[in-house]
């Protein structure tokens, strides 16, 4: 079966006590044993729990995984994987990565003594020179941020395997609508679900999924001893997400690639960083592994200083001044002030996060409607 | 007026996000709240006497308004270019609840007969113990439903498309029926949506919609509307929060939701309709083809005038085949699940001599057109591709 098809049916199998055709909702957090020392599938809902099991079925069919772990949100999926390293290992992570990512990174996961170095994943040179003998784990995002670098996933894996290291990809401004790391041969693919996979602004949530099923077993050990499981509301709303995963993200990719070329050529606008666009500088390899599609997500930088670009993210109508991304609503926001905040300024300088950058999530609103409103906006006030 | 223009299409996406919601709201949440209190409380005495003085518009018991019921209905307004919507506990709750508030004792009401079972069921059997009057005439004829008109008519009502032939009512004929008599029109849309047709852009008087169906989208819940000019509304209003067939905040959560992505979803719809509809009239074990969008349909001219789209919904006949035979297809298809309903994500097939006349004699059966080799199906949005090869190996077993 098809990519949407299966969104909609694996994990989704009418309930057998009832026919009812979208599986319950269980709330229980245990569940009655059939004798002392003789467990059921499901015991404590830490451990497992039957509407995050059908979730986790769904993602880990559409990423073509062996099993995948729902998470209470991106940063608790991103923990979990950081946890499978012990004190003296050493993690290179690209340069272009989700700020909370960062802060993880050198805030959290250095005090349990991991090393840290970051390289230009879109750079195999860069990645290969910040291995070292005790790299166990290189993490990347399948599309930078906010940069919009694309790292050839397959060379990555290739080097990483090399070096007896595992391969983590955030793939979450992709979703597997338009890449899967792991048929690429990344080890673990990571997405914040709250983004793409979600798609309603309404659910915060994180999933891990591994192509191999001992290095699986691994990581439900660490998710299970530390418990940032998702709950049971937020995994019915998360699978009801998926079913639309694949219209929405087709449709917000297509007017994407239109706003990407309308921003290249308005006055205001000083570059679009846009994998869509035949000047980025990876768009050939998006070309390839991005299956058609370029992403919904634009970074663009504007004529102005810091206080202009503020004015212009408050200034738009439709779009919502707001952190996150990928949902129908379409958002903006300044890298510098808000998602790369936990920067410092001299690392903002150093990773191209410059002041008159702006990031856009473009939404499932009409593309007239939005061109129009960036327009407005983009008007020196 | 015709079919919505491209340009009235080109903001359905925009409207089906954003209408009807604060651009601001409360804590700066993105989404709504679901605010499940059963009642609302006033800070003072004083306040109290604002609100029923009307000084202040703002909720009171749950019985009669609800903030995710208000978001809900101002969007369902905003899509089908109304004034306004009144959100039910289901479809039927909102038919009945319109017919109880605007039909009296010694009142009559004129049907075009293709309908749903359940609505027809309402009227002989209900409304005739408080002494209304039902008359049916043929689907699509005018001069039936004129001559059937009396002083005592107050309402003429249809679907369109019909379930399950799918006849498609020249709206603007229909309202321009009842104004010339001045009796309301109610046309029950459901099939449609109003990404397909606005009812009320024709002069029809009142739309409502199962919103289980496509409104909803995910088969997750129950709703029903009645849309239409505030004025009107006003009486069917009042009696929903006397008769309290409302809806529930976790339910208008849901269905707000899932109208965020109708307009793409009704593409999905719209386009696995029309494949799999023609994939059906090619295949040689099928009859005939219940679809608007294709040629041989009998309202496919009205359809094409009026319709953006033409709906996931298909019925089809298949050749020479027993009611027996006809189940057996059902029983080897591998993605639609069997079930009644319509309009989700998940496609849906069902037999209407089982599903829905399985205690029907013959005769009555005959008589509603419903034949034993009959198939609807609900098409999904799943890949067209798989749907369609689901349903040849099933044509083929």
């Amino acid at each position: 079966m098809k990519f949407r098809t299966r969104a909609i049916h694996v994990g989704n199998e009418p309930d057998p006590a009832t026919g009812a055709v979208v599986p319950p909702l269980y709330l229980a957090s245990t569940f009655i044993q059939p004798a002392a020392g003789e467990w059921g599938k499901f015991d404590y809902s830490r451990s497992g729990s039957p509407t995050r099991a059908n979730v986790e079925r769904t993602i880990a069919d559409l990423e073509g995984g062996c099993a995948a772990l729902a998470f209470a949100s991106g940063m608790a999926a991103t923990h979990c994987a950081t946890m499978l390293l012990n004190s003296g290992d050493h993690i290179v992570a690209g340069s272009d990565i989700y700020g909370g990512t960062f802060r993880l990174l050198h805030k959290i996961c250095n005090r349990s003594g991991i090393q840290v170095t970051l390289c230009h994943a879109h750079e195999l040179d860069s990645v290969a020179a910040a291995i070292q003998s005790n790299t166990k784990m290189v993490w990347i995002e399948s599309v930078g941020n906010p940069q919009m670098t694309i790292a050839d996933i397959s060379a990555v894996a290739e080097l990483t395997r090399r070096h007896g290291a595992i391969l983590g990809v955030d793939s979450t401004f992709a979703s597997p609508v338009l890449v899967r790391p792991l048929e690429l041969g990344a080890d673990i693919c990571m997405h914040s679900a709250t983004k793409y996979l979600g798609g309603h602004s309404d659910c915060l949530a994180g999933v891990l999924v591994s192509r191999d099923p001992e290095l699986h077993r691994q990581l439900y050990f660490v998710q299970n001893a530390t418990g940032a499981v998702l709950g049971p509301l937020e995994s019915f709303l998360l699978a009801r997400g998926l079913k639309t995963l694949d219209i929405r993200m087709r449709e917000q990719c297509r007017s994407a690639q239109r706003i990407a070329e309308w921003l290249k050529q308005h006055p205001a606008v000083k570059r679009v960083l846009y994998p869509g666009l035949p000047e980025h500088p990876q768009h050939e390899l998006a070309r390839r592994q991005m299956n058609g599609l370029f992403g919904a997500m634009i970074s663009f930088e504007v004529q102005g200083d810091f206080a202009e670009t503020k004015r212009i993210c408050q200034s738009t109508k439709l779009f919502g001044l707001a952190v996150s991304l990928g949902a129908v609503e379409s958002l903006i926001e300044q890298p510098a002030s808000m998602s790369h905040a936990s920067y410092d300024a001299a690392a903002r300088a150093k990773f191209g996060i410059a002041d008159s950058l702006i990031r856009i999530s473009v939404g499932l609103e009409d593309c007239d409607d939005l061109i129009a409103d960036l327009d407005q906006a983009l008007i020196p006030g | 007026m015709t079919k919505p223009s491209s340009e009235t299409k080109s903001g359905m996406s925009t409207i089906s996000v954003h209408a009807g919601e604060a651009r601001q709201k409360a804590t700066g949440s993105i989404t709504d709240p679901i605010v499940c209190a059963s009642t609302f409380t006033f800070e003072s005495t004083q306040s109290v006497i604002d609100y029923i003085e009307q000084k202040q518009d703002r909720e009171e018991y749950g019985r009669y308004g609800n903030p995710n019921e208000k978001v809900a209905e101002r969007k369902l307004a905003a899509l089908d270019a109304a004034q306004d919507a009144i959100v039910f506990s289901s479809g039927m709750a909102a038919f009945v609840g319109l017919l109880m508030a605007k039909l009296n004792s010694g009142d009559e009401i004129i049907f075009f007969d293709e309908c749903y079972h359940r609505s027809r069921e309402f009227c002989f059997k209900h409304l005739s113990r408080f002494g209304v009057v039902t008359r049916q005439v043929k689907t699509g004829d005018f001069d039936a439903m004129e001559s059937a008109i009396t002083p005592r008519t107050k309402m003429l009502v249809s679907e369109s498309p019909t379930n399950p032939h799918l006849t498609v009512i020249d709206l603007e004929q229909f309202a321009d029926l009842g104004k010339k008599h001045q009796v309301e029109t109610l046309i029950d849309a459901t099939l449609a949506t109003p990404f397909n047709v606005r009812p009320l852009t024709f002069g029809v008087d009142y739309v409502l919609h199962s919103a289980t169906k496509y409104l909803g989208g995910h088969n997750d819940l129950l709703a029903g509307v009645i849309i239409g000019d505030m004025e009107k509304l006003e009486s069917v209003r009042n009696l929903r929060g006397i008769m309290g067939g409302i809806n529930s905040p976790h339910n208008l959560y849901l269905l707000e939701r899932g109208l965020k992505t109708f307009g793409l979803r009704m593409q999905r719809h719209n386009a696995n309709g029309q494949a799999i509809a023609e994939f059906l009239e090619s295949h040689p074990r099928v009859g005939r083809v219940f679809y608007p969008g294709l040629s041989s349909h009998p309202t496919h001219e009205i359809a094409k005038r009026t319709m953006h789209g033409y709906g996931g919904l298909i019925t089809f006949l298949v050749k020479d085949a027993t009611w027996e035979q006809t189940a057996k297809i059902i029983d080897s298809v591998k993605i639609p699940r069997i079930g009644p309903s319509l309009g989700g994500v998940e496609s849906l097939i069902e037999q209407p001599m089982v599903m829905s006349y399985f205690n029907y004699t013959p005769e009555d059966r005959r008589r509603f057109g419903i034949d034993d080799n009959m198939i609807r199906m609900a098409c999904g949005i799943e890949d067209t591709a798989d749907l369609i090869d689901d349903l040849r190996q099933a044509l083929e077993q």
